[in-house]
């Protein structure tokens, strides 16, 4: 079904890059987890609930989740300058609206609940490795969820629907119609949280895509799992 | 099921319409599914799912260890590790306090050792009118994972006795992770610590008493 395309890095279309988890890698947090995807690795620290601050955040109703992405300056080839820029603020954003249809927080009144997510190494893919592990470091920190997330991006590159591009195929990629990325995430149950089209796609593409990108988010499922039952052992 | 298992959030524990539903599950059709990570266990028809990591939830009739954080006109503001902060009112302190000297009785930085009496929606209301609470004089402090505490209580507090008989020192577990240790000699006191950090180290291994028991035997001091 799959039309097969020569890729760089070798993989066939539906091939995903290897990917490894660890939970419990940051002992002062109450969560934390560790997530890579090829050269893509994200670390999330969870702290709380804790009560928010400043006081006019707060909201008296439920608790909040409050996503932090950053990347570190040695996390790519050239030195990217640290602290907090306009597409830092975007994805954090993303990362709290993937998160959020999953989180229980109504017993939390005026808390929030801090998730800091940090990439060491960037490689493309780094939101959905940021939402993977995050994932993992709220269930740590005995955050009530109605269940995981496991994010996945698929794409098109020229006429052809692949997952998981890497960032040579996201950015560098020029040939024919050029790269679309489209970074998504999944209940366990297969229900969307999150989707963002980044570049043009048909309508039939698109459904093709979301397919396979459930597919494998399945597959990250399984390893977020193993890894949250591994700790301690 | 009597075994017990680590779930996940969102994973089936187990299905049918006679199990009663216990903390931090949900029913989904006929499916019994955990809401957070921890181990899953099943008893008298009860489901629930027991936590193995995360902050400390203060419950009525805790005892916890706690730190003076602030001083108000009619009480104490006292921190124990969970997400807001407990006050311990005037009126629960079983003695005269004179209320412009709040600080001769407990200071900012003290330590005390206090039962939580309430949970409301202001928050946590402490309690010190009771055999064993009030302020800590003397002796050691420690802080171990909340969650791990009932291991180190053990079952009907069978460790902490074994423990306490084995050290000659007195040791108050706070549910909120802190463990207050009263020793005559230091020696004593820091016997008891290490002898508490490898029940926590083992916390999940099934026969820990006998453990415990022959950790004992191998590291035993002369009393």
């Amino acid at each position: 079904m799959v039309k097969e395309i020569k890729r760089k890095s070798g993989r066939k279309a539906d091939e995903m890059r290897p990917i490894s988890a660890k939970v419990g890698i940051i002992p002062n947090a109450d969560g934390s987890a560790m997530y890579k995807s090829g050269e893509t690795i994200a670390i999330a620290a969870v702290y709380g609930p804790k009560k928010m601050h400043p006081q006019h955040s707060q909201n008296p109703a439920k608790g909040t989740l409050r996503c932090t992405y950053s990347m570190l300056s040695f996390s790519v080839t050239d030195r990217i300058r640290p602290g907090p820029n306009r597409r830092s603020t975007e994805i954090s954003k993303i990362i709290e609206w993937a998160l959020d249809p999953v989180v229980m927080l109504d017993n939390y009144p005026n808390m929030v609940v801090d998730v800091h997510i940090h990439m060491t190494q960037a490689d493309a893919g780094t939101r959905c490795a940021g939402i993977n592990a995050a994932a993992m470091a709220l269930a740590h920190a005995g955050i009530p969820m109605k269940n995981m997330v496991s994010s996945i991006a698929a794409g098109k590159l020229d006429k052809t629907v692949v997952l998981d591009l890497d960032k040579y195929e996201d950015s560098d990629f020029e040939e024919g119609e050029g790269s679309t990325d489209i970074p998504m995430s999944f209940t366990d149950d297969g229900k969307l949280t999150h989707i963002q089209v980044d570049g043009y796609i048909s309508k039939e593409q698109l459904k093709q895509a979301i397919e396979m990108a459930k597919k494998a988010s399945g597959k990250i499922y399984e390893v977020q799992e193993k890894a949250l039952k591994e700790i301690e052992k | 099921m009597s075994e017990r298992k680590i779930v996940i959030p969102g994973e089936v524990i187990a299905s049918g319409d006679d199990l009663l539903l216990g903390e931090g599950t949900e029913k989904r059709g006929k499916d019994i599914v955990a809401l957070r990570f921890g181990l899953a266990e099943e008893s008298n028809k009860l489901v629930k799912v027991i936590p193995l990591s995360g902050t400390y939830q203060p419950r009525r009739g805790n005892i916890v260890i706690g730190k003076v954080e602030n001083i108000t006109l009619n009480g104490w503001v006292i921190s124990i590790g969970a997400p807001e902060n407990a006050f311990l009112s005037l009126m629960e302190v079983p003695r005269y306090v004179n209320k412009d000297g709040l600080d001769e009785v407990m200071d900012i930085g003290d330590m005390l050792v206090a039962k939580i009496w309430a949970i409301n929606k202001r928050g946590t209301d402490l309690s010190v009118k009771s055999r064993g609470l009030g302020k800590i004089e003397e002796g050691l402090i420690l802080k171990v994972n909340p969650n791990k505490v009932p291991r180190i209580i053990g079952k009907e507090g069978s460790m902490i006795k074994m423990i306490k008989d084995n050290t000659n020192c007195n040791i108050t577990v706070g549910q909120n992770g802190l463990i207050w240790i009263k020793g005559d000699k230091v020696e004593d006191e820091l016997y008891a610590k290490k002898a508490i950090l490898f029940v926590a180290k083992k916390s999940f291994v099934s026969g820990l008493t006998d453990e415990v028991e022959k950790w004992f035997g191998k590291n035993g001091r002369k009393k």
